[in-house]
Formats: structure tokens, C-alpha cells, sequence
């Protein structure tokens, strides 16, 4: 991964940073440039919660090659306590625990090689709370 | 706009063809389409394709393919709409005779997905890449968490979705063009090796190579060459979020409910009058939420309808994949909505075979790009 690619997505990627919508209040992660709810232009920076529920999860054990020396791993849909949804890894758990309905906390870890010459990438994960 | 006709269509086997390459499949489609519709040239062509640049490192197949077809200078451009690339295709070459730019034109699709591209990864470039793949889910993944939302809220069963699989290799396994011609029982589905829980192995369509191509048409040409005639009598689209995520509701496809209500309304036709449908099962749960989706079946109740039979060719009530859909008959990408065409071409002609739904004269094929955030339907009748 080029870094600039990777380090644009930082901000998100590391601090949870949202856009949340001066017109209507409907918060947006990744920020965007229209808002999906009211088609307004203009935002305010907020932070998202680091606490949540999963939604759904699903525990992959077919990779694509970047992941596949980490399988199995879970992966779930989280409904953070503001009402964002983002998909995360959910780590040091065993996947056969995993349930619907668990509160987690996302917590910053790395999160894919760029192969052997590469950056390490960062960003969230989930773990259970 | 005028009336539009389907009068010619021809396909590959699906399968693993490691013996041919992606130019050859799709010329070879393409000409059996042309001579099944005894045109002697088409105006302008346009080749569904996914990831041709990820699968086989080429881009730019319109000019390709028209090069190799020996259809030079015509206009010849590439659709891509993940795996709905195919039915965008064909979506596309509608719009072009319906608005009278064009008189004969061909819509083709094709992939190459076995010549050793890393699939899981390529695939997963029709997701978020920066706030889905990024985490290390996967397309089966995706599916997987709808299926389990749809599990946890409406009861849907492990057996249910094995229902389909079995219905969809039964029906594929009449279907000389399958990549799969071999039944499967539900205990097989249910003990294949574990992919994304709770989806296995048996819940997944296949990798393929495979490509498929009709001829459309104005109805003053179909008329002329006195073939029989399909007609295109509803092409709709429509989109959503990328992100699984962002959606309103996980079990609920809304690109899917909205271009059905579209497509509905265009052709005046209502679920009911439907005889069958070709519907997107790129995973079990898939079909399950296509027939609730489309308006089949209601919300929650697919996977029932599934478990009862109520989607088999013998059961008449709604036959659905009766080409063993995308789980049996094959899943190269980008052909597989042009293929859906053509299983209802063949079915409205009455030249099904053992696959034949007795009387159809109406159906629908929808065809589904990414974890639902494209989705398009056309509904085609017997003249």
C-alpha cells in the first residue's frame, strides 16, 4: 500500500474521526463531502464512541492472501453508542464465543502487513468489553 | 421508447476452461449468438466484465473483443458493475436499441477467473476497500453476516439455507452449460468445509471461467428475420451503499426492493404473474433474500419457502434458478447476468429441456453487484 494512500485514512482510521452533518446532525464515518440524509454541504468534526454491540459477525476461515496466515479471525458489523456502524475485526477472543449482542470496545491495533518490504498498517479493532 | 426483442443468444460451458483464454470464451459466445439470431452484423457490442485486469491483467476489453469477433470499426465498450456487470451489459445495449441509436446490437459478459489471480482478493474489490477489505472480510464474509442477521431475527434455519443448494444443483444438474451437473444433499451442504460461518463451502457458488452473449434487437428487425421474438418488457436499476454497513437494514437488499418496483411498474406485472425467475444466489442466503426482496415471498418467510419446495420446477409457484443459478450452474462474474438472460430466452421459447417450465411466458432475472449496492432486473415475455 502506497503510503500516502494509507496515511490519508489515518485520521479515521486511528482516532475515529467523523463528520457530522450542520444541517440535519446525521454523522458520516469516513467523512464525506455530501451528507447521505439531507444532501447538505457543510459539517463539523466529531469523534465517534469507542464502545459498542455487535450487530452481526462471521468468523473467516477462507482469506484473501494478505490474511490468510491469520485465519480464523471474526469480523462484525459494530453499532458504536452514537449509532455508527463499522465493520472490525473482533480480536483476543476465541471466534466459537462470539455472540450477536456483545458489547465491545474498539481498540487500536495493527491490522495488515504490506508484505515483507512494506508498512505496517494500523487502525481498530473490536474487543469484547 | 420502442419495443426491444431478444432474438439470438449463445454461451460457453461454465466451468474451469483452462484451455481456452478470455478472448477465446467470449468470441465463441458471441458467434454462437449471432448465428442462433442469423444476423449478419450488429451495429455496436458491450462486454460485461468484473475484473478483467485483476483476473488476466487486461483492460480495455470492448476494443479487444471486437477486435477478435472481427467486428472492427463498430462501437464496442466494457460494463462494469461488479458482479453485476453482465446485467448492466445487457441493460446497456437495451437502452441503445429502445432509444433508436441502434437496430442489432450484442450484449456479452465474460470472466476468466481461474488463470491465478488471487479470486477471494479481486472479488473483494466490488466492497469498501479502505472500510470493509481493509478489516479482512471477504465476500463470503459479507454474505455470511447478512445470513446471520437473518438468522437472529426472523429464525431463518442452517437447513433452509441447504434447501437451496440442493434445489439449485437438482436444476443444474438438467443444464448441459452447468459447471456443477451433480446433485448434492442437504448433509453434504451441512458438512462441507466451514468458509465464513455459518456459510460453507456448498453455500458458495464456484469460481468460473465462462462468458454468454445475446443479440438485441429492434421488433422491425426481429420481423424481418422471422425469428421468435422475446420481449424486453422491463429493464430497471438501481444502487446503495457500498458498505454492508451502512444500510438501513442487513437482511434487506434495498437496491433490489427498488429496482423490483421499478421494474414492476414498467411492465405492468405484479409477482404473481412472474413464471419464473433467475435470481442472484452468489450464496445460499442470497436466493433466500432475493425471492422475500422481489416480493415472492414475504419478509422473513424465504428461507421457508426454500425448506418447502416452493421455489422447484415442480412446484410451479415460483421456480426459481431453474439454470441451477449462479450456485450450480457457475459464477464467472461478469457473464452470469447475460446468462440469466439466456436461461429465460431459452425458457420462453419452450426449449428448456428437462429444465422446461411448462407454459412460461413471463420472467424475471436479477442480477446483483457487490454485497447489494448494485442491483439490476429485467422481466422479458413470449410474443
Amino acid at each position: 500500500m502506497i503510503t500516502a494512500r494509507y496515511h490519508r485514512e489515518i485520521p479515521q482510521r486511528y482516532r475515529l474521526e467523523a463528520a457530522k452533518c450542520s444541517s440535519c446532525g446525521h454523522v458520516s464515518f469516513p467523512p464525506r463531502l455530501v451528507c447521505p440524509q439531507c444532501k447538505a454541504r457543510k459539517f463539523e468534526a466529531v469523534n465517534l464512541s469507542d464502545e459498542g454491540t455487535i450487530v452481526t459477525f462471521t468468523v473467516v476461515r477462507v482469506a484473501s492472501d494478505k490474511f490468510s496466515k491469520e485465519t480464523p479471525f471474526g469480523v462484525g458489523i459494530v453499532e458504536l453508542n452514537d449509532g455508527v456502524r463499522v465493520t472490525a475485526q473482533i480480536a483476543d477472543v476465541h471466534p466459537d464465543e462470539l455472540k450477536v449482542g456483545q458489547k465491545v470496545k474498539l481498540v487500536f491495533r495493527r491490522v495488515q502487513e504490506d508484505g515483507k518490504a512494506g508498512i505496517l498498517c494500523y487502525g481498530y479493532k473490536a474487543v469484547l468489553a | 421508447m420502442r419495443d426491444v426483442v431478444v432474438i439470438g443468444a449463445g454461451m460457453t460451458k461454465f466451468g474451469e476452461l483452462w484451455e481456452k483464454s478470455i478472448k477465446d470464451i467470449f468470441v465463441e459466445a458471441a458467434l454462437k449468438a449471432i448465428d442462433d439470431a442469423g444476423v449478419d452484423h450488429i451495429d455496436s457490442m458491450y462486454v460485461g466484465a468484473m475484473s478483467s485486469g485483476l483476473f488476466v491483467g487486461q483492460e480495455h476489453l470492448g476494443a479487444v473483443m471486437a477486435d477478435y469477433l472481427g467486428v472492427t470499426p463498430i462501437p464496442a465498450t466494457r460494463v462494469e458493475s461488479a458482479c453485476a456487470s453482465g446485467g448492466a451489459s445487457f441493460r446497456q445495449a437495451y437502452l441503445e436499441v429502445a432509444s433508436g441509436a441502434s437496430e442489432i446490437v450484442l450484449a456479452g459478459g465474460v470472466e476468466k477467473m481461474t488463470d491465478g489471480a488471487d479470486v477471494t482478493e479481486a472479488l473483494a474489490t466490488a466492497a469498501d476497500q479502505e472500510y470493509e477489505v481493509y478489516q479482512g472480510i471477504t465476500f463470503p464474509g459479507l454474505y455470511a453476516m447478512i445470513a446471520r442477521a437473518h438468522m437472529e431475527r426472523y429464525g431463518t434455519t442452517r437447513e433452509q439455507l441447504a434447501a437451496v443448494a440442493v434445489k439449485n444443483h437438482r436444476n443444474g444438474a438438467k443444464n448441459p452449460n452447468a459447471q456443477f451437473r451433480s446433485e448434492v444433499t442437504a448433509e453434504q451442504v451441512m458438512k462441507s468445509t466451514m468458509v465464513a460461518d455459518p456459510l460453507r463451502l456448498l453455500d458458495c457458488s464456484p469460481v468460473s471461467d465462462g462468458a454468454a452473449a445475446v443479440i438485441v434487437a429492434s421488433m422491425e428487425v426481429a420481423k424481418k428475420l422471422k425469428k421468435n421474438p422475446i420481449r424486453v418488457i422491463a429493464s430497471s436499476q438501481a444502487s446503495d451503499t457500498i458498505a454492508l454497513h451502512s444500510r438501513r437494514d442487513i437482511t434487506t437488499l434495498d437496491s433490489v426492493v427498488r429496482a423490483a418496483q421499478k421494474a414492476y411498474k414498467l411492465a405492468d406485472k405484479k409477482p404473481s404473474d412472474i413464471n419464473l425467475v433467475e435470481v442472484h444466489d452468489c450464496f445460499t442466503i442470497a436466493e433466500i433474500t432475493a425471492t422475500e426482496d422481489l416480493g415472492f415471498f414475504e419478509k422473513g418467510t424465504g428461507g421457508e419457502a426454500a425448506e418447502k419446495g416452493w421455489t422447484s420446477i415442480e412446484c410451479k409457484r415460483i421456480p426459481v434458478n431453474t439454470s441451477g443459478g449462479l450456485k450450480s450452474k457457475g459464477h464467472p462474474v461478469g457473464a452470469t447476468g447475460v446468462a440469466q438472460i439466456i436461461e429465460l430466452y431459452e425458457q420462453l421459447n419452450g426449449k428448456a429441456g428437462a429444465r422446461q417450465v411448462e407454459g412460461a411466458r413471463i420472467g424475471m432475472a436479477q442480477n446483483m453487484g457487490g454485497s447489494g449496492a448494485s442491483c439490476v432486473i429485467h422481466i422479458l415475455e413470449a410474443i
